[in-house]
């Protein structure tokens, strides 16, 4: 689904990934680790074609990052749910309103009672109708889990989901996370925090790979 | 950038939800929809000017072209006879429909406006005025100009050469002033609404990077911000233009005496000319917010 084949990205000349490679299968649960500024959030970026590989080969979908266009990109973007830390919303739109931009933007249509169910899903039922700035952080998150997968998206890529919240709800999320995995999402959750990827390990078999050094190691056997 | 039919038709059709992605801007919607209404106000009295020196420059050019004027000054014993002269050598000119001496009364009325009413007419040397009509093919000037002078040494003749020529060249300059003038009012009408919709897609970034990341296609993104700019530019411009029309109506009737500037107006299916500015200002808005949307959204990608 989403493959890197030796690549490397920097900023101002100075690598912050370099020959990392990486193989996303289908179904597969990803923990994705490392100090802040470690480059989590770029590998990220890299893998739904926010950003495209200084060297090395991204392939998306089969598909070379590199020759894709810009309406390409929108098209894969529709494939992969992504979730941030610090999440953006359309502040005039509702929450519902909000978790449907997806099928909006890509001309489908959902039943009002399909958004309904899965804003349940998420536990946000009674926010469907606050604008997102009257959210609390948990239900920022929860808000764009829904929308990240409103699409029924292969791939689900979440940075930071449970910075912002508090342990509670940072289970609460990663249960939705393991029960999108269970489906047969892909996902990968970029995360520092250890607590939720030893939780994560008692309910689904993940792997965590780690980033130090500018390069990408599998270090989930001390985990 | 010419506007592509299908992107038109699109946005014609129109799409409830997308419009709603992009946020109401206030301030840069009532503008954009002043500045189309103004420049459709002023486009309507361009379009005025030019269709009025248009007529003007028609009238001067054909009424004046088939006739000429021929003054004959001489003493007074002299006066009758040098008139017949001239009616003789008139009437045996090739190319001359008609021929007359204006009346003492047609003659005040021209010297009316100069020297009032009360002009004793009889009592001045004011030369006789024979009015000469030509036919299609017209006279040879140079020719008659000869035979007057041996039969009729105080015949002046006076094709109006000399001085229609300039006038139409100044009627066609003026009309052709006005079309410019419409040009550089859509010309700043686009750049009005480029500015408008640059600011307002600077103004709309995290809107821009959050439907981008749930996957709307640029083309998409344009939609909403041209869509919007399209119709308030067809607002503006449609009370601009009705303002205008109300205001061209308004003013007084043609009258010969009031010359140009009352003759300034529509008449008959000229009217429905301003109609068609509305929709020409859409076009201009839609071309030109798509143009700085799509230019706006590559540089950000």
């Amino acid at each position: 689904m989403i493959e890197f084949e030796e690549v490397t990205y920097g900023y101002g000349g100075t690598p912050l990934l370099a020959d990392v490679s990486l193989k996303l299968a289908p179904g597969s649960f990803h923990f994705l680790t490392g100090p802040s500024g470690a480059g989590k959030t770029t590998l990220l970026k890299l893998c739904y074609g926010d950003l495209i590989a200084q060297q090395g080969r991204v392939a998306l979908f089969g598909q070379d990052a590199r020759t894709l266009s810009r309406d390409d990109v929108a098209m894969i973007r529709r494939r992969i749910g992504v979730v941030h830390q610090d999440q953006k919303f359309l502040d005039h739109l509702s929450v519902a309103e909000n978790v449907a931009l997806p099928l909006t933007v890509s001309g489908r249509s959902a039943t009002e009672h399909d958004i309904r169910e899965l804003i349940g899903w998420v536990g946000l039922e009674n926010q469907q109708f606050a604008r997102p700035p009257e959210l609390s952080g948990g239900e920022r998150q929860r808000a764009a889990l829904a929308r990240a997968i409103i699409m029924s998206p292969e791939v689900i890529l979440a940075d930071e989901p449970t910075g912002n919240v508090d342990w509670e709800m940072s289970l609460r999320l990663l249960k939705l996370m393991v029960e999108l995995n269970k489906m047969g999402k892909t996902i990968m959750i970029a995360t520092h925090d250890l607590n939720l990827i030893r939780a994560a390990k008692q309910q689904v078999q993940a792997r965590v790979l780690r980033i130090a050094n500018h390069r990408l190691q599998l270090a989930g056997a001390n985990l | 950038m010419i506007p592509r039919p299908a992107a038109l038709l699109q946005l014609l059709a129109g799409d409830a939800q997308a419009d709603r992605v992009v946020p109401p801007t206030g301030i840069t919607a009532r503008l954009t929809a002043f500045a189309a209404a103004a420049m459709a106000f002023l486009t309507v009295f361009a379009l005025a000017l030019s269709l009025a020196t248009g007529r003007l420059a028609d009238r001067w050019g054909t009424a004046l072209a088939q006739s000429s004027t021929i003054r004959v000054s001489a003493p007074e014993e002299q006066m009758d006879a040098q008139v017949l002269a001239v009616m003789d050598v008139l009437a045996t000119t090739p190319g001359i429909r008609d021929a007359r001496v204006l009346t003492d009364d047609e003659q005040r009325a021209l010297l009316e406006p100069w020297f009032g009413p009360d002009l004793p007419l009889d009592t001045l040397p004011v030369p006789r005025l024979i009015e000469v009509l030509e036919t299609e093919e017209g006279y040879d000037p140079a020719g008659l100009r000869a035979r007057l002078a041996g039969e009729a040494p105080g015949a002046v003749l006076d094709d109006h050469t000399r001085w229609r020529e300039p006038l139409v060249r100044a009627a066609d300059r003026l009309r052709a002033l006005g079309l410019i003038s419409i040009g550089l009012i859509a010309a700043t009408t686009a750049v009005i609404i480029t500015l408008a919709a640059s600011a307002a897609l600077a103004a709309n970034e995290q809107v821009i990077r959050v439907l981008r990341l749930v996957g709307a296609r640029d083309a998409y993104i344009a939609r909403a911000f041209v869509r919007r700019f399209t119709l308030r530019a067809l607002a503006g411009a449609a009370a601009g233009a009705f303002l205008g029309m109300l205001a061209i109506w308004l003013l007084p009737d043609a009258d010969p005496t009031g010359g140009f500037l009352t003759g300034l107006g529509f008449q008959g299916g000229e009217w429905l000319l301003p109609l068609l500015i509305p929709p020409l200002a859409a076009l201009v808005a839609f071309a030109a917010t798509r143009r700085a949307a799509l230019a706006t959204l590559k540089e950000r990608s």
